[in-house]
């Protein structure tokens, strides 16, 4: 569907989408872990939500599911970048 | 039927039910062997991953280590999940577009070198045999608890029955008896966790009932209440140094990435698209477990402080009793009341030496010499867990159940560690290193010659284990982190990265990762371990991330000054970042 041209533009733009979408969620990765569960828990854990001091249920148990949920967020937006520039392995 | 009958069935059934998925799954080819072939669905492969990696030390110890350093234990919680973050946006798929067959394969390739490969064999192996003599240690503590057998016994059944499952059926065999061994393992962790919640919260979902209310009173801020009324630091505040923290997250994180029993499992997907999938599936499946560990571990704290702290010793519950039967619970009255006083300190120095006479309140006497502190109870942090379905009073068939979960745990970490000794044994240094003539028959013989081998040494580190097992752990983590993930990271994402830099990094990251432990781990320096003589406050626990770093620092240097990486690498690199034509495992093959 590309053009051969258009083929080495497009295997370019996708690692660039990649390592672009790459550092946007490790930054969640390293916000919600180091950030929330280590750095800021002391000032997070003057909170209270549902039974839990903030900073220590980020540490036990928010970080991790943010975790699961970038993960699938990662390959689903693959996906979508690989569909768009007809790289992908379907 | 009595509870030790019903786990002779329970243990007995489930590996029955390994054996018979060995058979059914026999691999007939090295790619079946080493990979499975290439044909394993995402989300079995996300099991299979899930029970590989958790181990005897996540299903027996992790919930005890909550449990007795609170807030501190986030750092496993958080290093053995965030790596998967790492594993899936940053190798996963392109380790399975690269398509071949172990880690050291990727290493050597991308590098163009054999002392690549080498160097990365020797990581492996080192890593992965330090991990495994616990694993068989593990089943040998579960066989002589609940079994009542010698550990030594216990031990040589787990290398039976891994014999029989990882030589026969290789990855593929491997790969399905893990999917079981994930199922029952999560099963014996979470029914009893689901009992004590509704014990505890009357709220039957963990991780809900750590924050619902036990008697008036969040059980978070009841826990932090009754721990400093007794002189400990708050549950959920912790005591290492931020800088310390961060520093073991970061090397658990990016060791969980590096190793080469994990990064191997995505080898066996069919795409590149199902290998960040698959790692997303594992994670959830990992998640479902590690999130109810905190919820574990804060219940049992409670629960034993409540169950023994100012109880009297003869009206104290049966399961304190049995613990101490076998000599994990230790109780010494300094002051002669008959009521057990729990607080913070050891109440006796050394380990617990029982004399074999029985005290004034039927206590088992102990030859120990009493600290000052008012403490007066031992209790080793791994029965927290493994004691949970007795402190919930569950019936025997849960009590079955957890036996058979651990070893489940136990055996499903042995056998994948098992499979990337003998493939990088038989793979990388004999087919593509020692003797490149072999044929495919020769190498798939070699391999299970090999996984033979491992599992005698396994077996014999698993009787004999070397005073310095339990030390030794973070090695694994912090070798991984300091030489296997940099290299691959850096081979995926820089293409001037060449052999020399590569080679120059991982022996670099290695070196100082293992001096910093072998200084303050060793028994001829283990005075010297304290926050005082620790490089900037960060533990031998934590030096994995530094040794990446130094890794990084040291590679990128020496790739500045030596020769560019030759065009048909980097023609490579640009095939491996593209997920399009992955086809099957190793073609050529």
């Amino acid at each position: 569907m590309n053009a051969p041209a258009n083929e080495e533009e497009n295997k370019k733009e996708y690692w660039r989408e990649n390592v672009r979408l790459l550092c946007t969620l490790l930054a969640v990765w390293f916000l919600v872990s180091f950030g929330a569960g280590i750095l800021f828990v002391d000032v997070l854990n003057a909170v209270y939500i549902g039974g839990f001091p903030l900073g220590f249920w980020f540490a036990q148990q928010g970080s991790i599911l943010v975790f699961v949920i970038l993960i699938f967020v990662y390959s689903a937006r693959m996906k979508r970048i690989e569909k768009r520039l007809g790289v992908g392995d379907e | 039927m009595d509870t030790q009958t019903l786990t002779w069935i329970f243990v007995g059934a489930s590996f029955a039910l390994y054996i018979g998925i060995a058979i059914w799954s026999r691999a007939g080819s090295t790619s079946e062997f080493y990979v499975a072939g290439g044909h394993v669905h995402p989300v079995a492969n996300g099991m299979a991953t899930a029970a590989d990696w958790m181990s005897a030390a996540s299903f027996i110890s992790m919930a005890g280590i909550i449990a007795f350093s609170g807030y501190d234990a986030s750092v496993f919680l958080m290093g053995w999940t965030g790596g998967y973050v790492l594993l899936a946006l940053l190798l996963a798929p392109y380790l399975r577009k690269f398509g071949q067959f172990t880690v050291p394969d990727f290493i050597g390739e991308r590098y163009y070198s054999r002392a690549a490969r080498v160097v990365a064999v020797i990581c492996l192996i080192i890593i992965s045999f330090t991990y495994i003599a616990g694993q068989m240690r593990g089943v040998g503590v579960v066989f002589s608890r609940f079994l009542e057998l010698p550990i030594e016994w216990g031990v040589i059944v787990g290398m039976g029955i891994v014999f029989s499952y990882a030589v026969l059926g290789g990855m593929k065999g491997i790969t399905y008896t893990q999917v079981a061994q994930y199922c029952v393992l999560i099963f014996a962790y979470l029914v009893p966790a689901i009992f004590i919640s509704i014990l505890i919260t009357g709220n039957p979902i963990p991780q809900i009932g750590l924050g619902a209310d036990a008697g008036g009173e969040p059980v978070l801020q009841k826990l932090d209440r009754t721990l400093v009324d007794l002189g400990f630091t708050a549950f959920t505040s912790g005591s290492k140094s931020k800088i310390d923290l961060i520093a073991i997250t970061l090397a658990l994180m990016v060791g969980t990435a590096g190793l080469p029993h994990v990064i191997v499992r995505f080898f066996t997907v069919p795409k590149v698209s199902d290998a960040r999938r698959s790692a997303g599936y594992a994670l959830v499946f990992i998640a479902l477990l590690y999130t109810t560990a905190p919820a574990v571990g804060a219940f049992a704290r409670l629960n034993f402080v409540e169950s023994v702290h100012e109880k009297e010793y003869v009206a104290a519950p049966q399961w304190v009793k049995t613990w101490e039967g076998i000599g994990l619970i230790a109780w010494t009255d300094k002051n002669n009341d008959g009521v057990i006083q729990y607080g913070p300190g050891a109440p006796f120095e050394g380990r617990a030496a029982f004399t074999g006479e029985a005290g004034p309140s039927g206590e088992r006497l102990l030859a120990n010499t009493p600290t000052a502190a008012e403490n007066e109870i031992l209790v080793d942090r791994d029965i927290m867990v493994l004691a949970n379905p007795e402190i919930a009073n569950l019936p025997g068939w849960v009590i079955a159940l957890v036996a058979a979960g651990g070893v489940a745990a136990a055996l499903s970490t042995a056998a994948g560690l098992l499979l990337v000794i003998s493939a990088s044994i038989s793979h990388d240094l004999l087919k593509k290193t020692f003797r490149p003539q072999i044929t495919e028959r020769t190498e798939l013989l070699a391999a299970r010659a090999s996984a033979a081998a491992a599992i005698l040494v396994a077996g014999y580190l698993g009787v004999n284990p070397p005073g310095f097992v339990a030390q030794v752990v973070a090695l694994a983590f912090g070798l991984a982190a300091a030489s296997l993930f940099p290299a691959i990271l850096m081979g995926v994402f820089f293409k001037d990265m060449n052999r020399e830099g590569a080679i120059a990094g991982m022996v670099a990251g290695l070196a100082v990762t293992l001096a910093y432990i072998m200084w303050f781990k060793s028994p001829w320096f283990a005075g010297l371990n304290g926050p005082e003589n620790w490089l900037l406050g960060i533990s031998p626990e934590g030096f994995g991330a530094v040794g990446m770093l130094v890794n990084f620092g040291v590679a990128a240097l020496v790739a500045r000054f030596t020769s560019p990486t030759p065009a048909n690498v980097r023609a490579m690199v640009d095939e491996i970042r593209l997920p399009r034509g992955a086809g099957d495992a190793a073609p050529g093959h």
